[in-house]
């Protein structure tokens, strides 16, 4: 091996937080170079082993050239949460290898391309060096200038599986797998898989104590992307009517239900479709046309990021004032604006709570698995329908964009969906003066007809200005207040429909507790963990709903302090509660996570660290 | 408030083939200002669709923002009605159509409704070919603040307070033309011959049908130099081919001179009977109509008519191949997988 670097680290070095299933590697990558597969096969390998394995992109808003990294955690403990630190890092990409060296933690690994020698100002004497000539690899073994590019990234798995104890066969099987129907290309693949590791054993000491050991931890798990299970949910849900416009991290949640439907929904005798799927012009359009599909009685919805949300806010008043039923699927992104596009965040919660001007307040769902993505999608139809109002589920980029290990989706056949209150012909033809802003049951909730019903009962005017009972226009102030506030008592009865919080305690005995909701439930869970072991107890509360359910106001009052965990700048959820509910805001102290990288245990457990102990009093 | 209406109908008022009177298709009394173009178009929807023999019930009506878009509520008052957002109904009413095929969709809107605010969504209802009838009662001028001028309102076209507008109008019905749509018609609110035979063809096209109907606002563009007051487009208005829309299955016979009488079938076997066609263009030929509206806008004259259509259409239902069934009287048998299928779905994410 011509590498000067050549295996000055291998099997024996002492390894700090490592060992065996619980490291952290790093692929750094040029966007657009087929990277993105061969990173994902690594991950599926350690899951198909049976080991817990959470992985993340961290990627460019750029299609082509920049740099993009692939960050995978295994943890025997099933800490899926992002942890800081590089064990391992595959330096491919010239452009961020000072950064990307400057990453690993000392006593780490760089795998990196040897066929150049590496410069010195690359060379640390704290970290170890796995130099590997992917390229001249390549070269001598393919010839077209494509698949020498994509092999490369094939070649350094089998030397990552070599390193690792990856087992081959996972390998083969998922090769397998992903070539079904196109077997011809499995060859080539698993020839470049043996490349990488015949070069490690060759010439290095493998495997590393830092690597992977089979285990039975997943049962029956899956590993998804949340976008795909609100896409699988939207068509379990019934949704026949989608309207959309393309915005990351948002895109392929209509995709993947595009992709569900075109077999799903295929009538297999006539060859059309039971469902419409409509690229708009852009996000106004497309809120508009799942409100009139509302309106006229189809399950429908759109997803969208914040700016989309923005440019939908108006349509999402008249929505919720004229109480039309409507499905949105928020991935969250970093704002505000244009803000960071390819980074997480939390930050849309205040915006879509409130969307709209006047006196308006959305329903929210917030999951934290692929199941709940997709289990919140398919109950949001059945809320929209018997709430008739928009419900926005709330997801993030890292839910959405990244493979998370989830519990399988299931479906109850014997579920039925929710309408609402849809009075048919039949039940018109029983009313004297159809009412439908009328508050019959008591609830806030009126009853609603579908255009076409019946030939002289049960129309009415749709509209976003103000009316009677009977839908009539109307500028009364005493007519507008009664509707106002019987949309409030809809908002009321919408508490005990919505999803209750999920508690993390035993009992509720410890004096602080911590408030958190979607993917910072990955981390919170490791901080928990993690304060326990320092001798900090504090109870749990994941929040999956706004409006809050009563559990929300309870566990504030039970506890001395609150710690309110969020990803974003301005603490927009603590803002929320301390709006919403009777509670002393001086209890809520805010965590916040906002550079755009899924929140750590790390960062939340340090925080809360630093609060007690500054704070003796208090505690 | 345009007119008193009196409660009193004369009984031995004639019944269509459904047994309903004229009246059975009006509104609630309309709010608009006397004499207002409007009422006279939301008139000739009724009688449209009295004489079309429609189920009031099973036509739904669509607006946005604006004096136009107030007047679904004086016409057809047992149909379903949205007053959406300001120039934001195209999109409702593509939503409302993806959810039930089965339904007439009337979308109404303005001039500043459609050609400001509106532009984006109107270009792209055009595009799709939503089957639904667009009226734009057009009277240059935005009525509900109190007469700005509007997208259409012509060049040189003075407003009530003198001022003359420096802008290049808009031309929606040679913009609709450009941009593909499959009936294109032109007319004035005070030319009901017209204006009825063209509504009851437009509700009957299979696509996209668009009514450019210039509708003068008596109280803020009536006015001496307004290019849209009664005065003007009634000595410019000339008037293209005038139609008959013949039902299926009752066809009249003409009583113009042989050769000057062009029928075009519709989807269901009735017939637009061009009468004492125009010479200079072919209603069915898009270049020939474009190039008619641009010599009659040369000349300063507005013309008027059916302008353009194509009566062999596929609509926005065809191009997606959706279910002939409406989708939204699909059941969750129908829509949902089920249990198994979610088994194997789980097993590629293993």
């Amino acid at each position: 091996m011509s590498s000067s670097t050549k295996s000055t680290g291998s099997n024996g070095s002492a390894i700090k937080n490592s060992g065996i299933n619980n490291f952290v590697v790093r692929f750094a990558n040029v966007n657009g170079t087929g990277s993105a597969s061969a990173n994902h096969l690594f991950t599926k390998a350690i899951f198909r082993m049976g080991i817990p394995v959470t992985p993340k992109n961290i990627f460019p808003s750029n299609i082509q050239g920049l740099p993009t990294w692939y960050e995978v955690r295994v943890s025997e403990k099933g800490y899926l949460g992002r942890r800081e630190g590089i064990d391992l890092l595959v330096a491919v990409n010239p452009q961020s290898m000072k950064a990307d060296i400057a990453s690993v933690r000392p006593g780490g690994y760089l795998l990196y391309d040897s066929s150049k020698k590496l410069n010195e100002e690359y060379l640390r004497s704290d970290i170890h060096y796995i130099g590997i000539p992917l390229m001249d690899m390549c070269n001598e073994n393919y010839s077209d200038p494509r698949q020498r590019q994509l092999f490369k990234n094939i070649i350094y798995v089998g030397a990552l599986a070599a390193l690792f104890a990856i087992e081959f066969e996972v390998l083969e099987g998922l090769l397998a797998d992903q070539f079904k129907g196109k077997e011809k290309l499995i060859p080539a693949n698993v020839k470049a898989l043996q490349l990488g590791g015949d070069y490690i054993r060759e010439n290095f000491k493998y495997p590393l104590d830092m690597r992977v050991e089979r285990r039975e931890l997943l049962k029956d798990s899956i590993l998804m992307d949340g976008n795909s299970a609100c896409g699988l949910g939207a068509v379990y849900g019934g949704a026949s009517v989608a309207a959309w416009y393309p915005i990351t991290p948002s895109t392929s949640v209509v995709e993947a239900f595009m992709d569900y439907s075109a077999t799903l929904r295929l009538d297999k005798e006539t060859g059309k479709r039971k469902v419409a799927i409509v690229q708009a012009e852009d996000e106004l359009a497309a809120i508009g046309m799942v409100i009139g599909a509302g309106w006229n009685g189809a399950r429908s919805f759109t997803a969208t990021s914040g700016p989309g949300v923005s440019l939908m806010n108006e349509f999402l008043g008249l929505a919720y004032f004229a109480e039309i039923p409507a499905v949105l699927i928020d991935v969250q992104r970093t704002g505000p604006s244009t803000g960071m596009p390819t980074r997480t965040q939390q930050s849309d919660v205040m915006e879509a709570a409130y969307a709209s001007h006047g006196d308006t307040k959305h329903v929210l769902l917030f999951p934290s698995t692929p199941k709940e993505c997709f289990d919140m999608t398919a109950d949001a139809f059945d809320l929209a329908e018997e709430l008739q109002t928009p419900i926005i589920v709330m997801t993030d980029l890292d839910l959405g964009m990244n493979d998370h290990i989830s519990a399988p989706l299931q479906w109850d056949d014997k579920r039925e969906y929710k309408r609402g209150k849809v009075l048919n012909a039949e039940q018109l033809e029983k009313i004297e003066r159809f009412g439908r802003y009328k508050d019959v049951d008591n609830d806030g909730i009126p009853y609603r007809t579908y255009p076409g019903t019946h030939p002289t009962k049960g129309s009415y005017f749709t509209r976003g200005t103000s009316r009677d009972e009977y839908a009539v226009y109307t500028e009364d102030g005493n007519a507008y207040k009664k509707n106002m506030d019987r949309l409030m008592k809809k908002w009321e009865t919408s508490k005990t429909m919505v999803h209750k919080p999920e508690l993390y305690q035993e009992k509720n005995s410890s004096e602080n507790g911590v408030l958190f909701f979607g993917t910072s439930a990955y981390s919170v869970e490791e901080a928990m963990d993690d304060l326990k072991l320092q001798g900090i107890t504090l109870d749990a509360l994941r929040i999956r709903s706004f409006p809050f359910n009563k559990t929300v106001e309870e566990f504030i009052t039970s506890h001395k302090k609150v710690f309110v965990i969020e990803q974003n700048r301005d603490a927009q959820m603590k803002s929320i509660i301390s709006i919403e509910l009777q509670v002393d805001p001086n209890k809520l102290i805010s965590i916040l996570n906002y550079d755009g990288l899924p929140i750590t245990a790390h960062h939340i457990a340090l925080e809360i660290v630093k609060n007690l102990f500054t704070n003796k009093k208090v505690k | 408030m345009s007119y008193v209406r009196p409660k009193f109908r004369h009984p031995a008022l004639p019944t269509n083939k459904l047994g309903y009177t004229v009246d059975y298709y009006e509104g609630s009394l309309s709010t608009l200002c006397a004499g207002c173009g409007h009422d006279s178009i939301s008139a000739s929807v009724i009688q449209a669709a009295f004489e079309l023999n429609i189920e009031p019930h099973r036509l739904a009506k669509l607006s946005g923002i604006g004096c136009s878009s107030k007047t679904p509520a004086y016409f057809l008052s047992n149909s379903h009605g949205f007053n959406s957002v300001h120039g934001r109904m195209p999109s409702v009413a593509t939503g409302a159509n993806l959810a039930n095929r089965d339904l007439i969709y009337f979308g109404v809107s303005g001039d500043g409704d459609t050609a400001s605010i509106g532009m984006g969504q109107f270009v792209h209802v055009v595009r799709r070919n939503l089957n639904m009838v667009y009226v734009v009662m057009n009277n240059g001028c935005y009525g509900l603040t109190k007469g700005q001028d509007s997208a259409t309102a012509d060049l040189g076209s003075k407003n009530k307070s003198g001022q003359v507008n420096p802008f290049e109008s808009i031309d929606l019905a040679s913009l609709a033309i450009e941009l593909g749509a499959t009936f294109v018609a032109q007319s004035f609110s005070g030319d009901k011959a017209q204006l009825i035979p063209l509504m009851k063809a437009a509700i009957m096209h299979p696509g996209f049908a668009f009514i450019n109907v210039i509708s003068p606002c008596v109280t803020f563009n009536n006015n001496v130099g307004s290019t849209k007051s009664y005065d003007y487009v009634r000595e410019h208005v000339e008037a293209t081919a005038t139609i008959d829309f013949v039902p299926e299955m009752k066809e009249i016979t003409a009583n113009y001179k042989e050769g000057s009488v062009e029928k075009v079938k519709m989807h269901d076997g009735s017939f637009i009977q061009l009468n004492k066609l125009a010479k200079d263009w072919d209603p069915l030929d898009k270049r020939s109509a474009v190039n008619a509206m641009m010599n009659a806008k040369e000349k300063g004259e507005i013309l008027t008519g059916l302008l353009y259509m194509n009566p062999e259409t596929k609509d926005l239902h065809h191009t997606i191949n959706s279910t002939e069934k409406p989708l939204n009287t699909l059941s969750a048998k129908d829509l949902c997988p089920g249990s198994e299928m979610l088994k194997d779905i789980n097993a590629e994410f293993r």
